[in-house]
């Protein structure tokens, strides 16, 4: 009989989810009454590329990344996975400026240059709009593969070690194997976030070099008004993403590590070099992350104690539509991921959806679809709920599908031979091995959810502004020191909730 | 289950909201009737305007003691998305007034067939002379690259020169901010056919594009370049609300262009009457007042009492560049065209 509901609801789930994404892409084509006039082949081609390269160097550092923080233990490890979390979770343009105070001609690294006498060459171009592309997804990638690390079960471990392995052999049997199930979902989802930056990839490609698709759909639709050409370009955008989404589903799915008792791995010590370099890596990477941060930090701690009355109720309100839109993302996700493992990957691309929708062609649709029936401004909180909970689903389904798999895979058989109710096996077989990544899911979504300001600014009334929008208008109005506190606050705000989320999921879960 | 326990009193008050779903209704009817005798006038505006920090608070206040009405605004991000929104709303829109669209939107505005013709009003003072019938000026200002003075000792005198220089300049980008289409304007007004090759030759100045003109002034105040694209009034801001005398605006010999920001009538509004009165109370020193030090602009009509102190310090170019609303629509494209293949190489 269950068996029976779930496809039910999960038509609905698909139907509801793609009726969202479509139908506001088809109401901005319904009222498109110019064709397409300029086909921008450089726009599409620089986004193709810098994408495809921003996700390749994203992930080749974070495979040794993830790997050195697996193996290793020391004090404030927990504290550095923590800390992985934030950038992915900045607001672009404070992420921008964080980046800058490091990395800009009068960063940090700029000035110390100086001292010796040298010049650096400067961030703005092509290789800026990777090390921003690196530093805000780069970490997001290393959760994914810690995740996939700590799914390989520590018996098998412990086989390695007292079968003698050298590590290339772990590499080869162990290691290798995770990643190939890991890396192309992972490598997939940050080429689409990249895909569709476009704040991002101007500011730091130092001009109209640097066009991406994104950034010609907001000509379209703002400037010109050009209704199909807006549509168009979103569709391109749109067959860009699914191709990348055709080819990371066409890999092997099957891990075959086997079950495992769920037991704490206790790994041998490394000796010798590889302890010095992953040691040396791990510094690095932190050392990567955290001084933009610290910039952040810096610029707005003074003014966080005189922050204007406005601020505080637009943080709650952020808040809010967090925690909703995350329950939302999540729950979406975890319907989605069975589905997938039961009906067929096809439901991957129904997750991954999303992730290739240009949130601005999706907020001027929905406001086409629904204005005339209730007025835009009343349904704002509603809509930015909607809209983030649905364009957050792709990273929740990300992280919990290969848990899910593992867990069908391994106990899918006793499941089905003890007849367990479907809230049975959720409690004792699903739960206590997910809640590390639910935990983690929740997490991400909400804080992707705090961030978000693509769809609110078309909706949103003189009295309803989230957190990001209040910025916002603090930077409009000159106001760029009490933004930075705003910004600050955002980012603390942002990362508590992570923070609350993950660690609730990863506390009593083994780490 | 964790998960299940929060849905239930929702779900709960979901089965009772629809059986009370019918008083409900009968309640708003009633509640509409004795709403409808407060007239509600809702203007559209960009963001910044009706923001904590904007002029909207204070025009709100001022105008609805003299209206008995509900004066409501609604925020749609910059300049060019209000007219974007209006496109989008068609003639169902329930907006009456929209301010903040600028000259060279206003073609595009008047197009739409939407708008309907102004009241009379008295002339605005502007540099220059003005002719519009269907949109009114509530405040303007000149561009100017702004940079600091304790930095930089001698600013450049024209877009030669600091094309010349080793200047780094941020500029916005005319794709998505009225400032950077402004910029793009101001070019070809001053050189006309010249203008790709003063592009072509500012290029090695541009440090980079941003979106829109917060990401430029932040980067500026946080020293990344030596000057930014923005208004000769920006100084003010520092001078009057932050004491500090160290931001210049760079004065330029091909003369400055103009942003003349307007209001206009649509022509579908259901209070016509009430429209009118709010265009004409906008052009009145009650509302100009309060456009200087929040906006940061010129108001469109003199003040009886004249500025603000502070605002006499501010340059004052030889030559006002403005191109009628006709030639910028029509420059628009070209002039685009010529800034991409300047700045993509």
């Amino acid at each position: 009989m269950a068996r029976r509901a779930f496809p039910l609801g999960l038509g609905a789930v698909t139907a509801g989810l793609g009726l969202f994404l479509l139908g506001p892409l088809a109401a901005v084509m319904w009222r498109a009454d110019q064709g397409f006039s300029r086909f921008d082949l450089a726009a599409v081609s620089f986004t193709f590329w810098q994408a495809a390269l921003s996700a390749a160097l994203s992930m080749a550092l974070a495979v040794p990344v993830a790997r050195a923080l697996f193996r290793r233990r020391f004090l404030g490890r927990s504290f550095v996975i923590s800390i992985l979390g934030a950038p992915f979770l900045l607001p672009v343009i404070v992420a921008v400026l964080g980046l800058l105070s490091i990395f800009g001609r009068a960063g940090l690294l700029a000035a110390i240059a100086a001292k010796f006498g040298v010049t650096l060459p400067p961030i703005y171009g092509a290789g800026g709009v990777i090390l921003a592309h690196v530093f805000l997804n780069m970490p997001f990638g290393v959760r994914l593969l810690l995740l996939g690390w700590q799914g390989i079960p520590s018996e098998r471990f412990r086989l390695a070690q007292s079968l003698g392995f050298v590590p290339k052999a772990t590499f080869l049997h162990l290691e290798w194997p995770m990643l190939r199930l890991v890396l192309p979902g992972a490598l997939m989802a940050i080429f689409v976030i990249c895909l569709s930056s476009f704040a991002v990839a101007l500011t730091l490609g130092g001009g109209p070099r640097a066009t991406t698709v994104e950034l010609s759909i907001y000509q379209a639709l703002r400037f010109d008004f050009n209704l199909g050409a807006a549509a168009t370009l979103a569709i391109m955008q749109f067959a860009l993403c699914l191709a990348a989404l055709f080819l990371s589903t066409a890999l092997p799915v099957q891990h075959g590590f086997g079950r495992g008792l769920d037991r704490e791995v206790v790994l041998q010590s490394l000796k010798g070099w590889r302890r010095w370099a992953d040691f040396v890596l791990l510094l690095m990477a932190m050392c990567f992350l955290l001084l933009p941060l610290g910039g952040l930090f810096i610029n707005g701690f003074w003014g966080l104690s005189a922050l204007p009355a406005p601020i505080w109720l637009a943080a709650l309100r952020s808040v809010g539509v967090a925690l909703c839109a995350a329950f939302l993302a999540c729950l979406l996700a975890f319907v989605l991921a069975r589905a997938s493992l039961q009906f067929g990957r096809s439901f991957d691309a129904v997750a991954m959806l999303p992730l290739a929708t240009s949130s601005l062609v999706l907020g001027t649709g929905i406001f086409l679809i629904i204005h005339p029936f209730i007025s835009p401004a009343k349904a704002a909180l509603v809509i930015t709920i909607l809209t983030n909970g649905c364009l957050s689903l792709p990273f929740a389904f990300r992280i919990l599908l290969p848990d899910l798999r593992r867990i069908y895979e391994d106990y899918g058989r006793q499941i089905a031979l003890y007849g367990l109710e479907p809230w049975a096996a959720l409690r004792f077989v699903i739960w206590p091995r997910m809640r590390r990544a639910i935990g983690f899911a929740m997490g991400v979504t909400a804080a992707l959810s705090m961030g978000d300001l693509g769809v609110i600014t078309l909706f949103a009334s003189q009295d309803g502004a989230t957190l990001p929008m209040m910025i916002a208008r603090l930077l409009g109005a000159y106001k760029m020191e009490t933004a930075a506190s705003a910004s600050l606050f955002l980012v603390i705000l942002t990362f508590g909730i992570f923070w609350l989320f993950d660690y609730g999921g990863r506390r009593h879960a083994q780490d | 289950m964790e998960l299940s326990i929060p849905l239930r009193p929702l779900q709960i008050r979901m089965m009772a909201m629809r059986k009370i779903s019918l008083f409900a209704a009968g309640f708003y009817a009633l509640a509409s009737m004795a709403h409808a005798e407060t007239p509600v006038l809702n203007v559209l505006t960009y963001d910044s305007f009706t923001s904590e920090w904007g002029p909207g608070p204070a025009v709100e206040a001022a105008f609805e003691p003299l209206c008995a009405c509900d004066l409501v605004f609604q925020g749609a991000g910059d300049g060019a998305a209000l007219l974007a929104r209006i496109q989008l709303e068609g003639v169902s829109s329930d907006v009456d007034v929209v301010l903040g669209l600028d000259t060279s939107l206003t073609e595009a505005a008047r197009a739409t067939g939407l708008f309907a013709a102004l009241p009379d009003l008295p002339a605005p003072d502007l540099p220059i002379s003005w002719q519009d019938v269907t949109f009114a000026p509530f405040d303007w200002g000149w561009f100017a690259f702004v940079y600091d003075n304790t930095k930089l000792n001698q600013a450049p005198q024209s877009f030669v020169e600091l094309a010349a220089s080793g200047l780094k300049i941020v500029i916005q980008d005319p794709r998505s901010s009225t400032p950077g289409l402004g910029l793009l304007l101001w070019v070809k007004a001053a050189y006309g056919d010249g203008a790709a090759q003063v592009w072509a030759d500012l290029a090695d100045n541009i440090v980079t594009v941003t979106p829109d003109w917060s990401q430029s002034y932040g980067m500026f105040l946080a020293g990344e370049v030596d000057m930014v694209l923005s208004y000769t009034t920006s100084p003010a801001y520092h001078l009057i609300a932050e004491s500090d005398t160290t931001k210049s605006a760079a004065k330029f010999s091909e003369g400055h262009y103009m942003q003349v920001e307007v209001a206009g009538k649509l022509a579908a509004t259901d209070q016509p009457k009430l429209a009118d009165q709010f265009l004409a109370f906008m052009i009145s020193p009650a509302f100009q007042n309060i456009i200087p030090q929040t906006n940061w602009m010129y108001p469109a009509h003199a003040l009886p009492q004249g500025l603000p102190s502070g605002f006499e310090k501010m340059i004052t170019p030889n030559v006002s560049l403005l191109m009628s609303s006709q030639q910028a629509f029509k420059s628009r494209d070209p002039a685009l065209n010529e800034w991409r293949a300047a700045l993509s190489r």
